[in-house]
């Protein structure tokens, strides 16, 4: 039991950055964007949340992790808005437009990478995020945070109302003067703010560079545990604490003597596996917003 | 004048040739400045474009054939890649698992070439069929997912993919004098090298793969517009529930349409495995081909001759890859070209999607035209 | 003039890719009036409308609003400037309440800035009673009658202070009692002040409710006329450019034997409710046996159970004897169940196909159009569909080559009909065939109903439109919630028996049940 509870903090520390991940995918997809770039945009975050930390640890250290994660948010925010103007101004395909983010982060990083620091990884920093009391990470405290904001915006805020209508009805919300476009928009780029701030928080916890692949399909669980959590956030936290708890054992079989038989590929297997055993079983098409994934034309019907 | 505008754009768009070459250039361009924008020399890049798909060293004056032959190499896996997707959108779906089912066809193939007796000719032929059939089991699966239980083939896909690398490893460490990252050399009749195709490209790793490839992207040409197999998929891809209407087996179409898709990713994956390498393989991540495929179907309009072209142009960046890293141009410069790629292409789909719902607005409208 | 005019549009002009919506048109719109708008569908009478509301922007003309020139560029300056619009789509959010739904867009705010739902809740209420609309603030959309669902529709336009009211189209989707209740509604909000423009096809609804009305034909301008001086005969002219009949020439039916046999039908809808509960229904070999009934009783689900797209929980459907429940789509279609459908861009053709290819839809997969191995034969398919263009005079700007999605409506749904006929089917579903057509195409499809009734092929024809039924009807299935609650000879059925029928309050004989 005592090894089980030992998790908790670990479980915690792989959930957060798909939890803080899933929640701005569920912004975006209830205001009607479906934005399969996340995957992508967490690897630009974490790469800016990499390099930032390797180059001011040493002129500000304790700042410097916060510093790297708001430079992962806002590079996440920036790219997003690539994807933003195809989809919402020039109707792209979001999965295709997606898609291309996704192919852009594993490019243009460690394209960077050689640029700044001659390899094809960024150099590793010193000091990554230091856990906090009980073995918990900070990023646990910011995704709970950003929960309790989201929740808030999205169910009790005027804005909330008209997003949740873009993405179920946008000629309902056209009709009632609302500026569907502007308000997805606004979806986007915040799942895009929060990719960033995802992977950021990722590279930060586990591991001390950035480099190639590093994301590993994190994104694309986190899109799973949107429609696992049937884009509720109740749902959505429930969803990235299974999955995190997936990604946790995979790391931590080790200690577990009666696991430690089984090959170490089990494991990072299991977290895929369970993500697609969740959406067969649980393929809730009848829950997803209305109009997610359709472009918005003016006037049509 | 602003119906004017829109003319010409539609214009545009309804060449897709036009679009593809457009979004071409315009990846390139953007690549170009990119170059130039971190102090390096572009025209290096485009040297080495040159180099590997003429064999001209412009630099120094020489001629290599084993250049043109590494880009035909390097366009083989591509291409496949690409028809994989193409396949599937043509029905519909948006197959991003071909990275997967690749691994699967290498990995099966890898497997084959130690199981299997060394029989000349038979024995790389029977890791063919086997290594497809296994591709296309891994592509069908997500295919009956989705028409039973509608299931997202974009996720699933992607979880396969990782479910299929992580096999692939534990699979591989089954061969007998496996280490931790190649197994033993394969026999040679296993092998689809074949010394005449080497001999006139100078000792490049060209192989009968080349012809395979070609006679795939035929197949794919004559099922997709010949056969009434092709004619209901093409009909599912473009109104699922028409299709279901008059009588069309959409989840058997659907499930066909991700297993002949898988088939051509394992196809690739085969021959990559036992024509650019004399062993097998414990991967150490994901060789890339799948994503990069996608890129191909995008710019080759899921045409069959449309993803061959592509195909070669985006072997021709690959295999221009550690030319352009030796002239201290950073070889991820042509995995942000084709991100750019797909992402200016998904405009057009756009685009098309737009001009449709006009043109349904338009003729619920009215009964004006062509009466 | 010195008359005070609520709206004026003047030279309004809209073109869209390909069609010339509205062309030069002038609407002048009395004060505290209802004033209809009229005109076959494609006339041009929505998009009109829709330019006064701010979804659309005109290419060229005015707009002036009691008197003063108004530039309408988005919903919210035509909200700011007291006009509201009922939707002939409803514009609502399907899982939000009703109270949500009437505030989206002007939400009242605690002092906090969040949303103050339940000062929302009590205007809704009080709103609600004042103008005798019955609804409750709390409920789902998606829980609650279509008739209560545009009442919201109305409510939201009352909640942001409109005093000019634009109907687009509101009957389509009620129940006769349901149709009288609106025009109820609809003079009580002119009593209080209120102006209505009231977008319609439907003659006798003008009649019954508007002051004046202004026909429109293929996006011009034809006249303004007094209601009460007008017949529905001199406006029906107006509208079409020619005299119209009403009812359509036929023979007497001669019905042979039972072709379809439905007996103790159930199936669940979408949502997994009991869409059709415990139904039957007889149609015989030469006679059109419609059904009537309001959207959303059954029809659909009863359609997708005879035509193979649903399975249904229990009974069974006979075929000529032949018990085809089990049977799945392709097995019908070869036993001779033909399927003009409701939605034909939806289950009807594959639009970017190209015409040929659509009408083999259903035969491509067998000789002659596919041979041994599975090779198409796009020669015969092509023959195919010269023969079919010709006989059913399809307009087709490149022949057989042309993509279905640069058709016209009339001329995609002949396409549809003249595939299905094509194969003489013993048994022919027709659902709503002429939505959405000019009067031309709306005879021609009839003409050809008829026609496949005197080859001796059952029609079973389920349509929303109770005129049209009545005309091309012999027989006449009233269907309420799920069930045939009565059926009627067509000679001898009035409007108001079988409206009293769809609406579940009466009841009458239905052949073939077993008591």
């Amino acid at each position: 039991m005592n090894n089980l509870l030992g998790l908790v903090p670990s479980i915690l520390m792989m959930a957060s950055p798909i939890l803080i991940c899933a929640l701005g995918g569920m912004v975006s997809e209830r205001a009607g964007v479906v934005n399969i770039g996340l995957e992508g945009l967490m690897g630009f975050g974490a790469f800016a949340a990499a390099t930032v930390n390797v180059l001011i640890e040493a002129v500000m250290p304790g700042a410097a992790i916060w510093v790297s994660l708001l430079a992962a948010t806002v590079i996440g925010a920036l790219v997003s808005l690539i994807h933003a103007f195809a989809c919402i101004s020039l109707n792209a395909d979001q999965t295709v437009s997606g898609t291309g983010i996704n192919l852009l982060a594993n490019g243009l990083t460690v394209f960077f990478c050689q640029i700044i620091f001659h390899h094809e990884r960024t150099n590793s920093f010193r000091q990554g995020m230091q856990p906090g009391l009980g073995g918990i990470y900070p990023t646990a405290y910011i995704a709970v945070t950003l929960l309790a904001i989201v929740w808030y915006i999205l169910y009790r805020r005027p804005t909330g109302l008209r997003l949740r209508a873009c993405g179920e009805n946008p000629q309902a919300a056209a009709s009632a003067g609302i500026d569907v476009k502007r308000l997805r928009y606004w979806a986007v780029f915040s799942s895009g703010g929060f990719g960033g701030l995802a992977g950021g928080c990722l590279v930060l916890t586990q591991t001390i560079e950035y480099k190639e692949n590093m994301i590993n399909g994190a994104g694309f669980i986190a899109l799973a545990a949107v429609s696992f959590g049937r884009w509720k956030p109740k749902g959505v936290t429930g969803a990235a604490c299974l999955f995190g708890a997936a990604v946790a054992l995979a790391i931590y079989v080790v200690n577990i003597p009666a696991l430690k038989a089984l090959p170490a590929e089990f494991f990072n297997v299991l977290p895929y596996v369970i993500t697609l055993i969740t959406l067969v079983l649980f393929s809730g098409k009848d829950y997803a917003p209305s109009a997610a994934g359709q472009p918005y034309e003016k006037g049509s019907s | 004048m602003a119906s004017e505008k829109r003319g010409f754009v539609d214009a545009l768009v309804a060449s897709n040739g036009a679009m593809s070459v457009l979004v071409v250039v315009l990846g390139f361009l953007v690549g170009t400045i990119l170059v130039f924008s971190v102090g390096r020399d572009p025209a290096n890049m485009y040297r080495a474009i040159i180099q590997v798909v003429s064999g001209w060293d412009l630099i120094r004056g020489t001629w290599n054939a084993r250049y043109i032959g590494e880009w035909l190499v390097a366009s083989v896996p591509l291409t496949l890649c690409g028809l994989s997707m193409a396949f599937a959108a043509r029905a519909g779906l948006f197959n991003i698992g071909a990275e997967g089912q690749y691994i699967v066809g290498l990995t099966v193939a890898q497997f084959a070439a130690f199981v299997l007796p060394p029989i000349p000719v038979l024995h790389w032929g029977a890791a063919v069929v086997l290594g497809l059939l296994a591709a296309a089991a891994w592509g069908g699966i997500v295919g009956y997912l989705k028409a039973r239980y509608s299931v997202s083939e974009v996720v699933a896909t992607i979880m396969m993919n990782y479910i299929a690398l992580y096999a692939s490893r534990y699979a591989t460490s089954f061969i007998p004098g496996t280490n931790t990252y190649k197994t033993p050399s394969y026999p040679v009749t296993a092998q689809l090298s074949n010394s005449w195709l080497e001999s006139i490209t100078n000792g490049s790793r060209l192989n009968y793969g080349f012809f395979m490839a070609l006679a795939a992207v035929l197949l794919f040409w004559f099922v997709m517009e010949k056969t009434k197999l092709g004619f209901a998929m093409r009909a599912t891809g473009f109104n699922k529930d028409a299709a279901r209407c008059s009588g069309i087996n959409v989840e058997r179409s659907l499930t066909l349409s991700m297993a002949i898709s898988g088939a051509f990713a394992g196809l690739a994956g085969v021959i990559v495995a036992l024509g650019s390498f004399s062993y097998g393989r414990v991967l150490a991540g994901l060789d890339n081909y799948g994503f990069n495929g996608i890129a191909v179907a995008l710019v080759g309009n899921s045409t069959a001759l449309g993803t061959l072209l592509a195909g070669l142009l985006f072997g021709m960046l690959q295999s221009a890859q550690p030319l352009m890293q030796s002239r201290q141009i950073p070889k991820e410069v042509t995995y942000i070209i084709s991100g750019l790629v797909v992402v200016f292409i998904s405009l057009r789909a756009g685009i098309g999607l737009v001009i449709e719902a006009r043109a349904k607005a338009a003729v619920r409208k009215g009964a004006m035209r062509n009466e | 003039m010195g008359e005070k005019f609520a709206i004026e549009m003047l030279g309004i002009t809209k073109v869209f890719p390909g069609v010339v919506a509205n062309d030069d048109i002038t609407l002048r719109v009395r004060e505290n009036e209802v004033h209809a708008l009229l005109g076959e569908n494609g006339a041009g009478k929505s998009t009109l409308m829709s330019i006064l509301f701010g979804l659309y922007d005109a290419d060229s003309g005015r707009i002036l609003i009691r008197g003063e020139e108004a530039r309408i560029r988005d919903p919210n300056d035509a909200n700011d400037r007291g006009i509201g619009m009922v939707h002939q789509h409803f514009k609502l959010v399907r899982n939000y309440t009703v109270a949500e739904n009437v505030i989206l867009g002007v939400e009242p705010r605690t002092r906090l800035g969040n949303i103050d739902l339940r000062s929302a809740e009590s205007r809704v209420a009080a709103l609600s009673e004042l103008y005798g609309l019955s609804v409750d603030p709390r409920a789902r959309i998606d829980a609650i009658t279509v008739g209560m669902q545009q009442r919201v529709e109305i409510l939201k336009t009352l909640y942001r202070d409109a005093d000019i009211l634009i109907f687009d189209e509101p009957t389509a989707v009620l129940t006769p009692q349901e149709v009288d209740e609106l025009m109820a509604i609809i003079k009580r909000l002119r009593d209080e002040g209120k102006t209505i423009v009231l977008i319609t096809h439907k003659l006798r609804e003008i009649k019954a409710v508007a002051d004046r009305c202004t026909v429109l034909r293929r996006g011009k301008f034809v006249g303004t006329v007094d209601v009460a001086e007008a017949s529905e005969e001199s406006m029906a002219e107006m509208m079409v450019g020619r005299a119209v009949k009403f009812r359509v020439d036929k023979r007497e039916a001669r019905p042979g034997e039972v072709v379809l046999k439905i007996e103790g039908l159930s199936v669940k809808g979408a949502k997994g409710n009991e869409a059709v509960r415990g139904l039957d229904l007889e149609v015989r070999s030469g006679e059109i046996m419609g059904v009537a009934g309001v959207d959303g009783n059954g029809q659909a689900e009863l359609i997708e159970a005879i035509t193979g797209l649903r399975r249904p929980s229990a009974g069974r459907i006979l075929l000529s004897g032949k018990d085809i429940t089990e049977n799945n789509i392709a097995e019908r279609v070869h036993e001779g169940v033909g399927h003009v459908p409701e939605d034909r861009h939806k289950h009807g053709l594959v639009l970017k196909f190209r015409l040929d290819e659509n009408l083999a839809l259903k035969t491509f997969g067998a000789p002659p159009y596919s041979g041994p191995l599975g090779l198409l034969d796009s020669k015969a398919i092509a023959a195919h569909a010269e023969g079919l263009i010709a006989q059913y005079d399809i307009r087709a700007g490149q022949g057989p080559a042309t993509k279905c999605l640069s058709m016209s409506g009339g001329n995609q749904q002949k396409a549809i009909i003249a595939r299905e006929i094509d194969l003489s089917p013993r048994l022919l579903v027709v659902a709503q065939p002429t939505r959405g057509l000019d009067v031309g195409s709306i005879e021609y499809i009839h003409t050809r109903i008829v026609a496949e009734r005197d080859r001796g092929c059952a029609v079973l024809l389920v349509s929303f439109e109770l005129d049209e039924i009545i005309a091309l009807c012999d027989r006449i299935a009233a269907i309420s919630k799920g069930e045939i609650v009565g059926v009627v000879d067509a000679k001898d059925a009035s409007e108001r028996e079988i409206g009293a029928m769809m609406a579940g309050l009466r009841r009458a004989a239905v052949p073939g049940r077993a008591s």
